[in-house]
């Protein structure tokens, strides 16, 4: 794959010259200027990057998915190999952390608490769903492919928009809803042990929406509220503080035309999420409370 | 441009309740991330929340012991503020929804924690955070408040009279990450900074990547100061080869600190007699430092925290998180074997002054959470004390900024109470390089009106990111390690006079880098090579302002240990760091710490678990 990428910039700079001989501003001149110069560097350091892995064989190879709608020579999307000095306990996140600080700062994807709470670093690696700060990299085979999560449009490299399934998330009114409160002034619910152990799975989400990019169903059907967006709803349906008549109204929402009979139990979300939340189990579950409920008012 | 009464920067806990609290006082509030909220460093808060809930616990003894914890450097009536309010707060969270760990009777569970003298820490599991932040989200989604998500702020709007006192904040710019565009936004209210911590000043730390303390420096260069920033906490257990966090739940279930020779050491030798591995967490971390260096440390580097006689169901029921943590970033399988822990730096007390209703010295300028300093942990925070702080100060600044009458308050911000000036005489130069570049001083743009000042401030940021895209110049990246590098060697747990000066020459030959920075990356989508730019530019004048401090203040206090003099020097040092950009050239001065509170004065005794 590296061996084809300095024809494509070849490529990307005459269309970048060509671009240039139509009125071009002094800024537009300066930042061809800089692309051309970054692309030389990039070339200069694939060679270099290739001739040390050569030589020392404690390296990893990464081909990283690089696509730029802004950038000349980024917009067909292409990988970019970059070979990183391995250390003990290095993630995916690291590897792409060190490449970007120390190879080529344009490499761009989301990242934040580096201990998979904040549900940032979804990406697909080797062929999967993975959290790139919890996937470690000696688990994996070289050479090791990231690419954006497929199912969702690419905004630049590995970030990809994420509107669509936070519509998904808020499709389910995912807010507590009850209509009674305790009297007491400080007074909390009462809910069980067993109770809140019932839910405990299901409010571990962290939105990173692996599972939205594995399904099958929701890939087919844009509609399809999809695993994250049940589960969030299975988290409040399930909740005993909630009571009985929002309860009617949480199975109204999640038996919908898009709703939980889309599912067709592949595991595919229950297999990738980083969080190992039982996510099919619980669609299984709001399928049989939706049943029931309905029997009841036959 | 966009136009909304209360402009809240930050989705973290502070910002979403300061943006429900000004919601609900009938505020038309907007809140600005470079984050979605549920990215927020909120969410990787795992201890718990200290409320006076039960009967036979009160706000008075959790304020005695917040006292006690901030070695008298916290002011009383933020502190008396915090506990009598974060008891109804919590109560707010159980009625949003929040899943609590529960007792037998259903009721919210509580544990003991460092420095408590009552077991009052309720909890959620070992994932408290992530249950705020995702419960509190849940409400902004509720209420309709409008997010604009990925927009890093990159200044705040400021008037530009030569008295801070007599400035005026009218709004903020910033930069969407998606786009590529800068604009305006105006808060006719207020603008309420809760842009959390600045771990990344730090190279070993628990923070987040995006936690580059933007708030704190944007307020600081409008003229706001910076309080008490020399006092950082390090936490005592976090992960040796990532900084992860391993909550202090781990010690407050009875988890248990070794040395290398298998020694119990808070108690063998002497560190904690009474309260052992619950101490509190400055005690701790100088312990553990003290094991390794004195060559009981594993590996030199780290000792054991060994919580596998709390037994598997205790564990899994209280702190599964801490098992899935230690296996997944260190490989370590807490029900089986101990896990190797050390110091890492965790949490700011300082940052941004602030009065006990979120008032900088700036008005319509406000800051609650970590990037505030009101003070109520002064010279130490206490475990627990982090996420009430959060939504008990984030509501009073959102209802204050929505117009709310509130009284007066009584901490003084600016130099508008008593002050003095510091003798000090830093050997090196500090404050903006020269008059050129970006990290040249920041004033306000001159303007007859708001409307065009805030015209005015836009096209300024404009010219700012086509100036990093198109020049030519180095990559932030190794000025930011540089920064993290000499910052963790000399101003970590333990300082002295030689290395905090080698600190500042270190800052000095970085601030004179970062004038030749420049983005490589020429992208207008999602350019994060110029955030981090533009983040870099905070975290030099974090590092620097923190230094400073750190350097003057001689004596030991709280989480600040001085080699020179290793005690507390209450004659001399009870009062707050303050310090002032002062457009460049950045002031160092002092006021008194307010220990007199409602009823009652804390007097400083001696720190002793």
């Amino acid at each position: 794959m590296s061996t084809q990428i300095p024809k494509q910039t070849e490529k990307a700079d005459e269309t970048a010259a060509e671009t240039e001989t139509d009125a071009p501003s002094k800024g537009d001149e300066r930042r061809a200027e800089k692309r051309r110069r970054a692309d030389e560097r990039r070339r200069q350091r694939e060679t270099e990057e290739a001739e040390r892995a050569a030589a020392d064989e404690n390296t990893v190879e990464l081909r990283v998915f690089r696509y730029d709608p802004d950038v000349e020579g980024k917009q067909e999307p292409r990988f970019d190999t970059f070979h990183v000095p391995f250390t003990k306990g290095m993630t995916v996140l690291d590897a792409l952390m060190y490449a970007r600080d120390s190879y080529d700062s344009s490499l761009t994807f989301r990242h934040s608490c580096r201990q998979a709470v904040c549900g940032s670093d979804a990406m697909f690696v080797n062929g999967g769903q993975k959290l790139a700060c919890k996937t470690q990299i000696d688990e994996l085979e070289e050479p090791i492919r990231v690419e954006p999560l497929p199912h969702a449009e690419v905004t630049k490299d590995l970030v990809v928009d994420m509107e669509h399934f936070y519509d998904q998330m808020e499709a389910v009114e995912p807010y507590f809803q009850t209509n009674e409160y305790p009297d007491g002034e400080l007074e909390e619910q009462r809910q069980t042990r067993e109770n809140r152990e019932k839910i405990k799975m299901s409010t571990r989400c962290i939105w990173c929406s692996a599972c939205m990019s594995s399904c099958n169903i929701a890939a087919g059907d844009n509609e399809y509220l999809g695993p994250a967006a049940i589960n969030k709803a299975y988290r409040f349906a399930m909740d005993e503080r909630e009571g009985e008549d929002v309860k009617q109204k949480r199975l109204e929402i999640i038996e919908q035309e898009h709703g939980v009979w889309r599912c067709q139990t592949q595991f595919s979300c229950t297999e990738v999420c980083p969080k190992d939340i039982p996510l099919t189990e619980h669609i299984q579950e709001l399928k049989r409370e939706a049943v029931k409920n309905n029997l009841k008012f036959w | 441009m966009y136009e909304h009464d209360v402009v809240v920067v930050g989705a973290g806990g502070a910002g979403l309740r300061a943006a429900i609290a000004a919601q609900e006082e009938g505020a038309d509030v907007a809140i600005v991330s470079k984050l979605h909220p549920v990215r927020s460093h909120t969410g990787a808060a795992e201890g718990g929340i200290n409320a006076a809930l039960r009967d036979a616990d009160s706000w008075e003894d959790h304020a005695y012991d917040t006292m006690k914890g901030s070695d008298y450097l916290g002011d009383a009536p933020a502190v008396e503020a915090l506990c009598k309010e974060s008891p109804e707060e919590v109560i707010q969270l159980e009625h949003w929804g929040m899943p609590f760990s529960r007792e037998e009777d259903g009721r919210v569970s509580q544990r003991p924690f460092g420095g408590l003298s009552f077991p009052r820490t309720t909890y959620a599991g070992a994932e408290t955070g992530h249950q705020m932040l995702h419960t509190m989200y849940e409400q902004v989604v509720k209420r309709g408040i409008t997010v604009y998500d990925e927009w890093h702020v990159m200044d705040l709007v400021v008037t530009d009279e030569d008295d801070p006192a007599d400035r005026t904040c009218h709004g903020v710019v910033a930069y969407d990450i998606q786009r590529g565009e800068v604009d305006g936004f105006r808060a006719s209210g207020g603008v309420i900074l809760a842009t959390g911590g600045m771990g990344q000043v730090f190279d070993h730390t628990t923070n987040a990547v995006a936690n580059t303390g933007d708030g704190v420096a944007m307020a600081y260069r409008a003229g706001v100061p910076m309080e008490d920033m020399e006092f950082i906490q390090f936490h005592p257990t976090t992960l040796p080869s990532t900084g992860v966090l391993i909550s202090e739940g781990v010690r407050g279930e009875g988890g248990i600190l070794y040395n290398e020779n298998g020694e119990r050491f808070m108690f063998e030798h002497g560190y904690a007699n009474n309260d052992g591995e619950l101490a509190s967490r400055d005690v701790v971390s100088r312990a553990e430092l003290t094991e390794v260096n004195e060559g009981r440390g594993i590996e030199d580097e780290y000792v054991h925290l060994d919580m596998r006689h709390l037994g598997e169901e205790r564990i899994l029921d209280r702190l599964e998180n801490i098992l899935h943590l230690a296996e997944d970033f260190e490989g370590a399988d807490g029900l089986t074997e101990p896990m190797p822990v050390k110091p890492g730096q965790h949490y700011a007390m300082g940052g941004i002054e602030t009065n006990e209703h979120g008032e900088t010295a700036i008005a319509g300028l406000y800051a609650a959470g970590e990037c505030a300093c009101v003070s109520v942990h002064g010279g130490n925070r206490l475990g627990g004390n982090a996420l009430p702080e959060l939504i008990v100060f984030g509501k009073r600044a959102g209802h204050h900024a929505a117009g709310k009458e509130m009284g007066e308050a009584e901490i003084p911000t600016g130099k508008r109470g008593e002050w003095e000036p510091a003798e000090y005489e830093f050997e090196v130069d500090v404050g903006a390089v020269g008059d050129r570049g970006p990290a040249a001083a920041d004033g306000g743009a001159v303007a007859a009106d708001a409307e065009g000042l805030m015209e005015a401030e836009i096209e300024r940021a404009r010219e700012r990111v086509e100036d990093l895209l198109t020049r030519k110049g180095r990559n932030h990246a190794e000025i930011r390690s540089a920064v993290q590098e000499t910052m963790t060697a000399n101003v970590n747990v333990f300082r002295e006079e030689e290395g905090l000066k080698q600190s500042l020459s270190d800052l000095r030959e970085a601030r004179e880098a970062y004038t030749e920075v420049a983005v490589s990356d020429p992208s207008r989508t999602f350019n994060t090579d110029l955030i981090h730019t533009m983040e870099t530019r905070n975290v030099l004048d974090i590092a620097e302002a923190l230094a400073m401090g750190a350097l003057a203040r001689r004596e030991f206090r709280g989480a600040h240990w001085r080699k020179e003099r290793q005690e507390r020097d209450d004659e001399n040092w009870l009062k707050h760091t303050l310090v002032s950009w002062n457009d460049g050239e950045p002031e160092l001065w002092y006021k008194p710490a307010i220990l007199e509170g409602e009823a009652k004065t804390y007097e400083p005794k001696v720190r002793s678990y």
